[in-house]
C-alpha cells in the first residue's frame, strides 16, 4: 500500500467525519439539556444518595443535607417508581447472583495462579516437577481465568443487573443467560484444561483451543439475548450512557472473538496484527465500556446527582468507539509489520486522550462539592478510585505507544504493570464497587460485616501500589539496560530481581485482599449477619419519614 | 440518545474500520510476500518441536524479532537483522513474542548451535548461565540409573548432576532443541521489501 492512497484515505475519512459532526449539530445530538442524564433517577430522587453497602452510621452521613422533604405528590410518585424498580431488580436477582458467584471462584484462583507465576519469576527452580506449573503455562492460566472468567463474569453479572434499571422494564430471557453462562464457564474450565494439559493455539490472549472456543461463543450468544430482547421492550424514551457502553460492547465482543478464531485463516504477519488487533480491542471494547457503564451509573446514583455533561459522555463514547480499535499495532513498534500500520496505532493511541479526558472532567465535575462521600460510601470509593485509574492507565498507555518511549518500554515487565494497571487498576475496582453496591439488592441481605469492605479495600490499595510502582520501576530500569549495547543481557534480568520480588508482595497482599472479599461474599449468600427484610431501595428520608428513619431497613 | 439501531450501526462502523485497518488490509497487503531464497521450511522434527515450544509458553519470555539497529543494539547482542514479513512465512501460529524477559530467539539457532548446550540448558539453565531466572525443565528429562541403549544422555556439569545417576533426554526436549537450533534467519534480505 503506497502512502498516497493512506494519506487520501484518511483525509476523506476527516472530510466524512466532520460532515457527520455538522449533521450531528443539526440534528441537536448535543442538545444542552441534560434531560437524558436524568433518566436513571425516579422524579424527585435526585438529591439522594444511595450506598446499599454502607452501615446504618455512613447512610445517615451520607443524606443530602440541603434537599428539601418531598411533596405528598412526588413522594407517591416516587414510591410507585421504586415498586416498578423492584420488580426490575427481582428479575435480575438470580442471574446476576450466578454470574457474580462465577465471577468471585474466577478471582480467586487467577489470583492464585498469578501470584504463583509471579514466585516463579524470582524462584525459577520452584515447584518446577509439574509440566502444567511451569512459568509459560501457569501464567497462562491466570491471564485466560482472569480475561475469560473473572471479567466477563463480573461485567455480565453488572450488566444485567443494569439494564432493567436503564430501561425501566424487567428483564426478559434470564434463562438464556444462565445456559449461557453454564456454557461459556464449561468452555473456560476445558479451556484453562488445555492450556495446563499443553494443548494452545499458541497466541497471547487466544491460547484456548479453538474447538473449545466453539462453547464460548455459543455461551456468548445466549448471554447477549436477553439485551436485545429487554432492549426492545424498554419503556424509556433516553437511552442512558451507560446503554451505550454495553449495548456496543456486547456486539463488539462476539465479533472479535469470532474474526479472532476463525481456523486456517490466519498467517504469519498477518497473524501477529490480527492478534494485536484483537488483544487490544478485548480491552478497549469490552472491559473498557462495560466498566465505563458501570462508572456512569453507579457514580450519579450512590451521590445522588446526574451527571455533569451529558455532551462531554455522547463525546467520549464516540471517540472511544473510534480511536480505541485501531490502537493495538503500537504492541508490534519495531516489529516486522507495515510500517503505516505501526504510525496509524500509534496516532490514534495518542488520540485516545481525548475520550480519556471528556470522561475525567466529567466525573470530577460530578462528584464536584460530594468528595466527603468517599468517607461514608464504601462503594463510592472503589467506583471513583478505578476511573481515576482509568485515567491514569490511559494516558500512559497514550505515552507508552510513542516510539521513543516505546523503544525503552517494550519487551519489558514495566508493559505487564501498565496492563494491570487497567484491568486491575481501573476495571476491576470498578466492579469491586459494583459488586458491592448490588449484591444486598440481590440477595435482600446486608453485607454482614462491614468491616471486611475496608479491609478489602485497603488490602488491594496497598497491595496493588506495591505491585504496580515495583514493576514499573524494574520494567524501565530493564529496557534501559537492555538499550545499552555495553552491558551483557544478564543485566537487564539482575536489575529486575528486587522489583519482581516486591511484585510478588504486593501480589499476595492483594490475594489476601480477594480472600477476605470472596469470604465476605460467601458469609452474605449464607445469610450471615443482620437481616433484612424486603428489598430496601432508599435509605433516606421522605415527608412521611422522621429523617434517621430508615425505610426498609 | 434515542434509536438503538443508530448506536449499533455507528459502533460496528468504528469496529469495521478498526479491522479493515488492522486484519483486512494486512491480510491482502502480505498474502502475496514470497519467503526469502534463504528461509528453508520446517522438518517435520522442526514441527514438532514447535508444538513443545508453543505448548510450554516459551513466547511469554522469548521474542522472534529484531528491531532494526537504528531502533535498538539487537544486532550487537548477536540477535540478528531487523526481520522482514516474508522470515515468517512458514510460521503458524506466528510466535514473535512481547516480552524480553529471556534473549530474542530469532537467531539461536546460528548464535549457539550446539545441542548439547541447550538440552543442559533446558535442565538446568543456571549451569550454563549464572542468575537466569529461566525455569528448569525437569520434566523434560528422565533421570535413570543408568543409560540404555538409544538414550541420548545429558552432560550436565558435576556440581548440577544427580549423585550417581544419569539425565536422559525425552523426545520432546529432542525436539525442541532442533526447532531451537532450526531458529537461523542469518541469510540476507532485501531491506523493506515486505514494508
Amino acid at each position: 500500500m503506497n502512502t498516497v492512497a493512506i494519506l487520501l484515505s484518511s483525509f476523506v475519512l476527516s472530510i466524512t467525519g466532520l460532515f457527520v459532526f455538522i449533521w450531528s449539530l443539526r440534528k441537536r445530538l448535543f442538545e444542552p439539556t441534560s434531560a437524558a442524564a436524568n433518566v436513571i433517577f425516579s422524579s424527585g430522587e435526585i438529591g439522594q444518595g444511595e450506598d446499599p453497602s454502607a452501615t446504618p452510621a455512613q447512610r445517615a452521613a451520607l443524606v443530602h443535607p440541603r434537599r428539601a422533604p418531598l411533596s405528598a405528590a412526588e413522594d407517591a410518585q416516587l414510591q410507585e417508581e421504586l415498586a416498578a424498580r423492584v420488580e426490575a431488580d427481582r428479575s435480575t436477582s438470580l442471574v446476576s447472583f450466578v454470574f457474580l458467584s462465577a465471577a468471585v471462584v474466577w478471582l480467586v484462583a487467577g489470583s492464585l495462579a498469578g501470584l504463583t507465576s509471579s514466585i516463579k519469576l524470582h524462584e525459577p527452580d520452584w515447584a518446577v516437577q509439574q509440566a502444567w506449573l511451569t512459568f509459560g503455562r501457569i501464567r497462562t492460566i491466570h491471564l485466560n481465568i482472569i480475561a475469560y472468567g473473572w471479567a466477563p463474569m463480573a461485567a455480565f453479572g453488572i450488566a444485567n443487573w443494569m439494564l432493567p434499571r436503564l430501561l425501566k422494564t424487567p428483564l426478559i430471557g434470564a434463562r438464556y443467560a444462565i445456559l449461557g453462562c453454564m456454557l461459556w464457564n464449561a468452555g473456560l474450565i476445558a479451556g484453562v484444561g488445555c492450556i495446563a494439559a499443553g494443548i494452545s493455539d499458541g497466541m497471547e490472549w487466544l491460547e484456548i483451543p479453538w474447538q473449545v472456543d466453539i462453547l464460548i461463543v455459543l455461551g456468548g450468544a445466549l448471554m447477549g439475548l436477553p439485551l436485545v430482547y429487554t432492549l426492545q421492550a424498554r419503556k424509556v424514551a433516553h437511552l442512558y450512557v451507560s446503554v451505550w457502553y454495553m449495548g456496543a460492547a456486547l456486539f463488539w465482543f462476539p465479533i472479535l472473538f469470532l474474526i479472532a478464531n476463525l481456523p486456517a485463516m490466519h498467517f504469519g504477519v498477518e497473524q501477529a496484527t490480527m492478534n494485536w488487533w484483537f488483544g487490544h480491542n478485548v480491552l478497549g471494547l469490552f472491559y473498557t465500556p462495560m466498566a465505563l457503564a458501570s462508572v456512569y451509573y453507579f457514580l450519579p446514583k450512590i451521590i445522588g446527582r446526574p451527571v455533569q455533561s451529558y455532551n462531554l459522555s455522547l463525546l467520549g463514547f464516540w471517540t472511544l468507539a473510534f480511536f480505541y480499535g485501531q490502537v493495538g499495532g503500537h504492541h508490534l513498534i519495531g516489529g516486522p509489520v507495515p510500517g503505516w500500520l505501526v504510525t496509524l496505532s500509534i496516532v490514534q493511541s495518542v488520540m485516545m486522550i481525548v475520550p480519556v479526558i471528556s470522561f475525567s472532567v466529567n466525573q470530577h465535575l460530578t462528584l464536584r462539592g460530594y468528595f466527603q462521600r468517599l468517607v461514608y460510601s464504601p462503594t463510592l470509593r472503589f467506583i471513583v478510585l478505578g476511573g481515576m485509574m482509568y485515567t491514569l492507565s490511559s494516558l500512559q498507555g497514550s505515552i507508552e505507544a510513542i516510539r521513543a518511549v516505546n523503544t525503552v518500554a517494550h519487551f519489558t515487565h514495566f508493559t505487564v504493570a501498565h496492563a494491570h494497571l487497567g484491568l486491575y487498576g481501573f476495571f476491576t475496582m470498578v466492579m469491586f464497587g459494583a459488586v458491592y453496591f448490588v449484591m444486598p439488592r440481590v440477595m435482600s441481605w446486608e453485607w454482614p460485616y462491614p468491616w471486611l469492605i475496608a479491609a478489602h479495600f485497603w488490602l488491594v490499595v496497598i497491595g496493588f501500589s506495591i505491585y504496580f510502582i515495583g514493576l514499573s520501576i524494574g520494567g524501565w530500569l530493564q529496557g534501559l539496560a537492555m538499550l545499552d549495547a555495553a552491558r551483557p543481557f544478564m543485566d537487564s534480568v539482575n536489575v529486575t530481581i528486587p522489583y519482581l520480588k516486591s511484585r510478588s508482595v504486593g501480589g499476595a497482599i492483594m490475594t489476601l485482599g480477594h480472600l477476605v472479599f470472596a469470604g465476605h461474599f460467601v458469609a452474605m449468600v449464607l445469610r450471615y449477619g443482620p437481616a433484612r427484610t424486603g428489598a430496601a431501595l432508599l435509605h433516606t428520608t421522605t415527608a412521611a419519614a422522621a429523617p434517621t428513619t430508615l425505610a426498609g431497613a | 440518545m434515542h434509536d438503538e439501531l443508530k448506536l449499533l450501526g455507528g459502533a460496528m462502523v468504528t469496529l469495521a474500520l478498526a479491522t479493515s485497518a488492522l486484519v483486512v488490509v494486512p491480510f491482502m497487503q502480505l498474502k502475496a510476500v514470497e519467503p526469502p531464497a534463504g528461509l528453508k521450511p520446517y522438518t517435520s522434527a522442526q514441527l514438532r518441536g514447535r508444538e513443545v515450544y508453543i505448548k510450554n509458553g516459551c513466547i511469554y519470555c522469548h521474542s522472534q524479532q529484531p528491531r532494526d539497529r537504528a531502533q535498538a543494539p539487537d544486532d550487537k547482542r548477536g540477535w540478528g537483522r531487523a526481520s522482514v514479513a516474508g522470515d515468517y512465512h512458514y510460521d503458524k501460529p506466528h510466535l514473535l513474542g512481547t516480552m524480553r524477559t529471556g534473549p530474542d530467539l530469532f537467531n539461536i539457532g546460528a548464535r549457539q548451535p550446539s545441542q548439547d548446550w541447550h538440552l543442559g540448558h533446558l535442565y538446568q539453565p543456571r549451569a550454563y548461565s549464572p542468575g537466569s531466572v529461566m525455569p528448569s525443565y525437569p520434566f523434560l528429562f528422565e533421570i535413570k540409573d543408568k543409560a540404555d541403549p538409544g538414550d541420548r544422555v545429558v552432560s550436565v556439569p558435576p556440581a548440577y548432576s544427580p549423585y550417581g545417576k544419569v539425565v536422559v533426554a525425552s523426545q520432546e526436549a529432542i525436539d525442541l532443541v532442533t526447532y531451537l537450533q532450526g531458529l537461523d534467519h542469518t541469510y540476507p534480505v532485501i531491506e523493506g521489501k515486505a514494508k
